[in-house]
């Protein structure tokens, strides 16, 4: 019955105030409405906001200047404002606010009491925070971010190291799970309190489902992890977080620390094929498989070099526009170099006519430049020259214009190292002057 | 009456033919880049219909606003960053001064005073009042300062007990943490070598090893990841590259892969820039990742590289002040990730780095201008004042356009500028 899913959303709160003000205003406005009506029943039947609807602070409060009430201007629990001109503003970073899945505790002005307000607290007197006289940056916290956070500093000012303390790290966690003050605090808890590491783990892991891409949540797990010395839930935790998104970057990072330090290496090979079989396009899944035969096989055995070529050229035929697997055939050949490796250069021509690309091309100027690097007496020095000087013509002009710059620097490059000093097709710029003044900021340089 | 307005790369015939090629094969990365292209077809196509012979516009008036209301007020949307309050100062005053939006004096001082209440009496700055000390609001903070740079914000920082904190988080291998009993990554080296440059407090041990670590970051792909082994990124690229030019140590990176991997990273249909292969465009990479090329066009030419463009970084300039311009840009003021994004302060103040840098090329005595749309968008050239590659690493700090002011170690007042960091000298410990 709600707008969005079975569950109540943001959505749902805002309409049922614009109704409720609706019949504020007019109390059979809803009565042609059948479907309306019963849905604003419905909400408002829900225990804690007909304690809301109750309360008297709530029916005290105005909107819009008619004298009526308003569910949302009385709402602390929800934590984006829904003031007109905040709607907008998203918020940054480690912490994205997800846009779509905010959970709302039912706004709560008769069940919640506020810790400056509760009797077990009160030998504490609450910090408030000194943002001087003339504040910056201020942020409108609700009052109950405030509470909390006021008998937070409280506690950190006294070095409090008890049971409350340590509930209440988790309560200003879940108001800010950036908070690494806070973070550090439980951590210290936890040890003083000598507190069950394995409910711990129950705790992280569900915070870390909550909110993926914080990286505090992700460290406080690694340190518990280290203190069980029990890596055995970790990677199957990762692949489930993985499985909701395959490139978070903090999960590849634990996954990584986790293998390093417990060395568990062992099918992670096959992990890595499985997501690649599911998106050949996964460039941290690429990754990770260099990662594991860096730490495990190596590359420099040639049956393993040879299987990973192979299983590279079969992805790109599958699908010639993925950068990835094109990136990993060059990364996995840069050290005995792209041209050395037999019958590359014809497997690689043979796939022009069917799976050209951009990344193809760049490829083969890449192999062609190998080739002229290392003198190799295997090809004709002066037609890689040319080949891969019409490449990068080619991909400046027509195939990667987004990289012009960029190929028309690497022509000029090349030369200028292997050309015979006849000036060659057109690059954009000039040679440049021989003057030391070309570069941003350089000054003459001290003694 | 407007003059017809050179014409947008995006509204070439041809630029449909720099869609993505999913060759058939769908999976969660294709289908993720064909919906954000199809939503910039869509910004394009409205941005025809309306603007059919204006230009392009950096729409100042509405950002200064947005900027001027945030350093005061925020909502309680931002309980979040509620732990990076001297970021939101940073962002948003560096946001001011690529608009060459003066702060008044009284602000300034208040910022001064704020950022002063965020320092840890153990060195270093928090994230707010009574936090712990973090190498990221450090950072953010210490820049801040060198913005606004007033003699009143210089005191503010406290530089032995600095040089203390980022002792504290010094690691045996050469990296840092980001705070004591924190995580490592490349961020950290980045900050702290900002930080401890800007206050001429680098003694001869203390990046002992940080540089091998930064290098060991660089991985099969030619960017960096976060640590060791990771994927290349663009965030930890420029940091780790970056903190390589301060440290002077850059030449022993893999220039060519890296170049390679950062030019690759443009996206040829968006114009922005993504932050890892296969991912999708994001505003604050137009700094993140096009910020690299000034440091590797710099690091190439000390080199001895000879074929260096002498008009141009190697990305496609116009293309990515396009993304910003018509895609990044909030009517109501700020920028943003991508269209159907919310406005934030991180990504107004990256967006508009990255625009500026987009827009110069060079330094004073070199210096070309490319600039998309009408004059009035041109933002502050953050090199042009800037004399040291100290100075050009940070592209945010024009503190070096004052004048040099002598050291005073025991007061912890004034910083001695240097104008080249061959000269780098400790005066501390």
């Amino acid at each position: 019955m709600f707008q969005i899913s079975s569950q109540i959303s943001f959505a749902d709160y805002n309409l049922f105030d614009l109704l409720l003000n609706h019949k504020v205003l007019c109390s059979a406005s809803l009565d042609s409405f059948p479907a309306l009506k019963s849905y604003v029943d419905k909400i408002a039947a829900r225990p804690k906001i007909k304690a809301l609807l109750e309360c008297e602070n709530f029916k005290k409060l105005p909107i819009n200047g008619n004298g009526a009430v308003s569910i949302m201007s009385s709402v602390e629990e929800i934590s984006n404002s829904v003031a007109e001109d905040l709607e907008e503003d998203g918020v940054e970073e480690e912490n994205t606010v997800e846009e779509a899945e905010m959970e709302y505790e039912e706004p709560v002005k008769g069940g919640y009491i506020f810790y400056r307000d509760r009797k077990e607290w009160a030998d504490l007197e609450p910090v408030p925070q000194d943002d001087g006289p003339n504040p910056v940056v201020k942020i409108a916290y609700s009052e109950k971010f405030t509470d909390v956070f006021d008998m937070f500093r409280a506690l950190l000012q006294n070095d409090e190291k008890s049971e409350r303390a340590f509930a209440l790290t988790t309560e200003a966690i879940d108001l800010n799970a950036a908070n690494y003050t806070v973070w550090h605090y439980r951590r210290v808890l936890l040890q003083a309190l000598d507190k069950d590491l394995r409910e711990e783990m129950k705790y992280i892991t569900a915070i870390i489902e909550d909110q993926p891409k914080n990286y505090q949540v992700w460290h406080h797990r690694r340190m518990v992890v280290e203190w069980l010395n029990d890596p055995s839930e970790e990677l199957q935790f990762v692949a489930e977080i993985l499985s909701q998104d395959a490139k978070n970057y903090h999960a590849w990072q634990h996954r990584q620390w986790v293998m390093q330090e417990y060395k568990l290496w062992d099918g992670e090979l096959e992990y890595v094929e499985e997501l690649l079989e599911e998106d050949v396009r996964n460039n941290s899944a690429w990754n990770q498989r260099h990662f594991v035969i860096n730490h495990t096989s190596g590359y420099s055995d040639s049956s393993i070099l040879d299987r990973e070529v192979q299983y590279t050229l079969k992805q790109i035929k599958k699908a010639p526009h993925n950068e990835s697997a094109w990136n990993y055939l060059n990364g996995i050949l840069q050290d005995g170099g792209l041209s050395s490796f037999p019958g590359l250069l014809e497997q690689v021509t043979e796939l022009q006519d069917t799976c050209s690309s951009p990344y193809l091309t760049a490829f083969l100027v890449d192999l062609y430049e190998d080739a002229l690097e290392t003198n190799s007496s295997s090809y004709d020095q002066q037609e890689m020259f040319n080949k891969a000087l019409e490449l990068c013509k080619f991909l400046a002009e027509e195939k990667d214009t987004i990289r012009r710059e960029y190929w028309n620097y690497v022509s000029r490059s090349l030369q200028n190292t292997y050309g015979s000093g006849d000036p060659v097709s057109a690059s954009s710029d000039p040679p440049p002057p021989p003057s030391s003044s070309q570069l941003p900021d350089m000054e003459p340089s001290d003694p | 009456m407007e003059e017809a307005s050179p014409p947008l790369r995006c509204f070439s015939e041809s630029h449909s033919s720099e869609l993505f090629s999913d060759d058939g094969v769908q999976t969660v990365t294709s289908r993720e880049q064909r919906k954000v292209e199809r939503s910039i077809q869509e910004v394009y196509s409205v941005y025809q219909q309306i603007h059919t012979s204006s230009q392009p516009t950096l729409l100042r008036e509405q950002h200064y606003h947005y900027l001027k209301k945030g350093l005061r007020h925020l909502s309680d949307a931002y309980e979040c960053l509620d732990a990076s309050r001297p970021w939101l100062c940073y962002w948003i005053l560096h946001s001011l001064e690529l608009l060459e939006e003066p702060v008044p004096a009284a602000v300034a001082s208040d910022v001064c005073q704020f950022l002063a209440r965020c320092q840890s009496p153990t060195g270093g700055f928090s994230g707010g009042p009574c936090q712990h000390a973090h190498l990221a609001p450090t950072y953010a903070a210490v820049n801040a300062l060198c913005i606004l740079g007033t003699e009143e914000a210089y005191k503010v920082i406290n530089r032995e007990k600095l040089l203390d904190f980022l002792y504290s988080v010094k690691q045996p291998d050469g990296s840092f943490v980001m705070h004591v009993g924190g995580e490592v990554d490349v961020r950290s080296a980045y900050c702290a070598a900002s930080v401890a440059s800007l206050t001429n407090i680098i003694t001869p041990t203390l990046f002992d090893g940080t540089h091998n670590w930064i290098l060991s970051c660089q991985n099969w792909e030619g960017g960096l990841g976060g640590v060791p082994g990771l994927e290349a990124h663009g965030g930890y690229t420029f940091c780790g590259t970056a903190a390589l030019v301060i440290l002077g140590k850059e030449h022993m990176l893999d220039l060519k892969t890296l170049l390679r991997w950062v030019t690759s990273r443009q996206m040829r249909f968006e114009g922005g820039f993504q932050g890892r292969c296969n991912k999708l465009v994001d505003g604050c990479y137009s700094f993140w990742q096009a910020g690299l090329l000034p440091l590797l066009h710099r690091a190439l030419f000390k080199e001895g590289d000879s074929t260096l463009s002498v008009s141009s970084w190697m990305f496609e300039r116009k293309a990515l002040q396009e993304y910003i311009l018509l895609c990044c840009q909030n009517p109501g003021g700020g920028l943003l990730d991508k269209p159907g994004k919310s406005r934030d302060f991180y990504h107004t103040c990256y967006c508009l780095s990255g625009l500026s840098i987009a827009q110069h090329f060079g330094n004073k005595d070199l210096h070309n201008e490319l600039i998309l749309g009408r004059d009035e968008n041109r933002l502050l050239n953050v090199f042009i004042f800037l004399p040291s590659r100290h100075q050009l690493i940070q592209f945010t700090t024009s503190a070096q356009r004052r004048s040099p002011k002598r050291l005073n170690i025991s007061t912890g007042c004034l910083f001695q500028f240097r104008q080249n960091l061959h000269q780098v000298q400790w005066t501390s410990h």
